[in-house]
């Protein structure tokens, strides 16, 4: 109980007690739990996901930060380290993944890709950043982001989090179930965001006049 | 030994009335009439011996209103290549008939063809789309198809450049996004297609017990794109009947990049960055095959120097990418992150030299045309020699002594049969695999390229094709790779590290060319058509990921579910450079 993140300095606690007992707030005794051990989705994209894996290994030790357990199923997962190119055709897939993570849930787009497309962003398969889909709470720069990088972005996470209330979090919030579920893409002639049906439909039949 | 630039066969004089020599200046090879190809393609061979058929690809010349198909036969033991070509009207169907009764390894390749170019080759068994969906509107990599955030045809893009006023790509497109939908398209009338063609083209299980036995089915496994050990972005739909494997296909394009269109639209020297991220454990290589292919076409030398600092860069990247292979061979066996610490331990100092040289510990962009971008500092020097005298060969031997006689490991490994020499040849399988099937076929001999000639060396090859001889085989040409290295740091000269002078625009003269190297995976080679503009008409990658994998479903029809982990483990493949 040490931890001075959790007691709040304003309380007297009588000194015998000072070892065995905090006074704090609910919000501080969520995020201090949830900051100390975010559990990152394990899954991988493209280039980035290497680092990712080296950020893991002996020399970069992400486990010093909590946030060693990778879980290859969503259900177990607090965090979605999306690591290289979104492709168009793996978008569902990404989508899915993410509805099916519990909340609190968090997005980390790692390196360039994933923030913006990168060097790839012209493609006509590659999505030009999750952040079109997927609400993405830090962004990693770098094309990959050197392992340093991926544990700063984490610990700017880690930082988000400690800000965090119950009750503004999105996740809890009424009329906002919206925020736990994107509605999946579909795969067409091209990538359809149902959400944008309409404005499609209408650049086609202008497309049709022209 | 110099090989012939040539191809010494004369297939004029065997097929008088249907193959005629290319002509166009800066091309080689001979052109085959349509109607003939099965025919000349039987006795190129069965008549002429090559029996390794690497590289198809398409070309669309538009101009000329002609579509081209481009096969790379070669003998496995070695030697210069066959270039032959078939040509047919550009006018849709375009149809080619397929050879995959001749080289079952034209699968993946002409499917591919099919996929980008809109090339139907009559006869395929399952030509389906590969790295698109199915639905997908149009063929990309066809001269008059335009991407969704097309701006021009070749960069430098007026927009972004001389004076820095860019526009956004987005803001050019209607959806300002990248998307592009055909006139009249309604989202909400439109229907997905369904993937019943894939699961109509898995070997279906069918009860054949006596009438009176248990009538069972068989069960449709999909594994990924989400799976913790397809090692990446892979998708497998797999048939079973209990345990066993008896039907298997790769669904693969969820990492496609556009690497084709990409490099159809850079210059020549904005591509090199690009090949970084096409197989990412091994810049150093891509950027070796990329080079080196486009030399061949400028014809011009390499200096001795940079020659050497090539080789010593392409050989460590074999090695760590050796180590990468048996760390996650491991974590695909279930022994969970322990040997594979150990590797990423040792593959971590070799990333440090290429941050030293390179400025990038994956990224390397490092080659240029003519050498290297800039010279080995003298501390990476030193570092370069510990860990090449010292560090590594100590390390490999203490994993050898720690995992080859692990009593789990040999029970998994040993007599696990993957692929014979047969097939591998047949599926046109490289690198490793094809060396532990007992043929001893590596680029850096067979058709040497670099200096590669100049050290002694064996080429790994083990006999059993086995599981355990794949995996040995990588700590073979470790030792090698450390062999080569040794000779390539005493030999080194000083010098000027480039022959030519730092140059943003390269003056590529027309014609095409097919470069080659034996990378850590396989045969990775880039075919290249240029018509003399400052960007290529034609970029191609044949990536050794790809072609490998379609012996996936040889390799593992019979075997139980529990090793197609490890018997793709085997294959070595990474989706950058599988699906570009």
């Amino acid at each position: 109980m040490e931890n001075e993140k959790l007691s709040l300095p304003n309380y007297n606690i009588p000194e015998d007690l000072e070892h065995v007992v905090a006074i704090t707030t609910i919000d501080r005794l969520y995020n201090w739990g949830r900051r100390s051990s975010v559990w990152p989705l394990m899954f991988g994209l493209a280039c980035c996901a290497i680092e990712m894996i080296a950020a893991q290994t002996a020399r970069y030790d992400m486990a010093r930060f909590g946030m060693e357990v990778m879980r290859p199923t969503p259900r177990q997962a607090d965090m979605m380290l999306v690591s290289g190119t979104v492709t168009k055709k793996m978008l569902p897939a990404i989508i899915r993944l993410y509805n099916q993570m519990p909340e609190p849930k968090y997005v980390v787009a790692m390196g360039a890709c994933a923030s913006s497309g990168g060097p790839f962003k012209e493609g006509y398969n590659v999505v030009a950043g999750i952040d079109k889909f997927l609400p993405v709470d830090v962004y990693i720069p770098g094309c990959p982001p050197t392992p340093q990088a991926l544990i700063a972005g984490m610990i700017k996470l880690q930082e988000k989090i400690d800000k965090q209330s119950i009750k503004k979090v999105r996740w809890y919030q009424k009329g906002r179930e919206d925020a736990n579920y994107v509605p999946m893409p579909i795969l067409g002639p091209d990538l359809i965001d149902v959400r944008r049906n309409a404005e499609i439909k209408q650049a086609a039949a202008v497309k049709e006049g022209a | 030994m110099a090989t012939p630039l040539t191809a010494t066969v004369d297939l004029v004089a065997r097929f008088p009335d249907s193959v005629s020599a290319d002509a166009r200046p800066g091309y080689t090879g001979f052109i085959v009439k349509k109607e003939n190809l099965v025919e000349v393609a039987t006795a190129i061979r069965d008549e002429f011996g090559y029996d390794l058929l690497t590289a198809v690809t398409g070309v669309d010349y538009l101009a000329e209103n002609k579509m081209e198909v481009v096969y790379h036969a070669y003998k496995t033991t070695g030697g210069t290549g066959l270039i032959f070509k078939v040509q047919v009207d550009r006018v849709d169907p375009v149809e080619v008939p397929s050879l995959y009764d001749i080289w079952a390894g034209v699968d993946f390749q002409e499917r591919e063809a099919y996929d980008l170019l809109g090339i139907r080759f009559t006869g395929h068994p399952d030509l389906r789309r590969i790295l698109m969906w199915e639905g997908y509107d149009g063929h990309p990599l066809r001269k008059d198809w335009k991407e969704p955030f097309f701006e021009e045809e070749a960069k430098p893009f007026k927009s972004r450049w001389p004076d820095g006023q860019h526009t956004f790509a987005e803001n050019k497109n209607p959806f300002r996004d990248n998307l592009s939908f055909p006139a009249g398209f309604d989202p909400e009338a439109y229907q997905p297609e369904n993937e019943d063609d894939l699961y109509a083209s898995l070997e279906r299980f069918r009860s054949k017990g006596a009438d009176d036995a248990l009538k069972t089915d068989h069960i449709v496994v999909n594994m990924g794109p989400h799976h913790p050990s397809t090692h990446g972005v892979l998708r497998v739909a797999i048939t079973l009947d209990g345990e066993t494997i008896t039907g298997l296909k790769p669904v693969m394009g969820y990492l496609h990049r556009n690497h084709d269109k990409i490099g159809e639209r850079n210059t020549y020297l904005q591509i090199i960055p690009y090949t970084d991220r096409l197989d990412y454990f091994n810049s150093m290589s891509n950027n070796f095959g990329y080079v080196t292919t486009v030399e061949k076409l400028m014809k011009i030398p390499v200096a001795e120097r940079a020659e050497y600092i090539r080789v010593i860069m392409a050989e460590l990247s074999r090695i760590q990418n050796h180590l990468i292979f048996i760390g996650m061979l491991m974590n695909d066996l279930g022994t969970m992150y322990t040997p594979s610490l150990y590797a990423f331990e040792e593959r971590e100092l070799v990333l440090d030299i290429f941050e030293a040289v390179s400025g990038a510990r994956m990224m390397c962009n490092y080659f240029r045309f003519g050498g290297v971008v800039r010279d080995i500092p003298d501390f990476a020097l030193q570092k370069i020699k510990d860990l090449v005298y010292e560090r590594l060969p100590s390390k490999t031997d203490e994993m050898e002594r720690f995992l080859n006689e692990n009593e789990v490991l040999v029970a998994r490994l040993n007599g696990m049969h993957v692929l014979n020499a047969e097939d591998a040849i047949r599926y046109s399988v490289t690198g490793p695999v094809l060396r532990a099937a007992g043929v001893p076929y590596d680029l850096r001999r067979a058709d040497p390229y670099s200096i590669y000639d100049r050290f002694d060396f064996d080429v790994a090859v083990r006999y059993n094709g086995d599981m355990m001889d794949n995996y040995l085989i990588r700590f073979d040409e470790i030792r090698q790779s450390l062999r080569i290295l040794e000779q390539a740091l005493k030999q080194m000269p000083e010098g000027p590290i480039n022959s030519q002078k730092p140059q943003y625009q390269v003056r590529v003269p027309a014609g095409e060319a097919y470069g080659r190297i034996e990378s850590p995976k396989g045969e990775l080679g880039f075919y290249v058509v240029s018509n003399g503009k400052p960007n290529p008409y034609r970029y191609h990658v044949r990536p050794a990921s790809f072609v490998n994998l379609q012996a996936v479903e040889k390799m593992c029809v019979g075997a139980k579910i529990a090793d197609f982990v490890a018997l793709l483990a085997m294959l070595d493949i990474v989706m950058g450079e599988l699906d570009r």
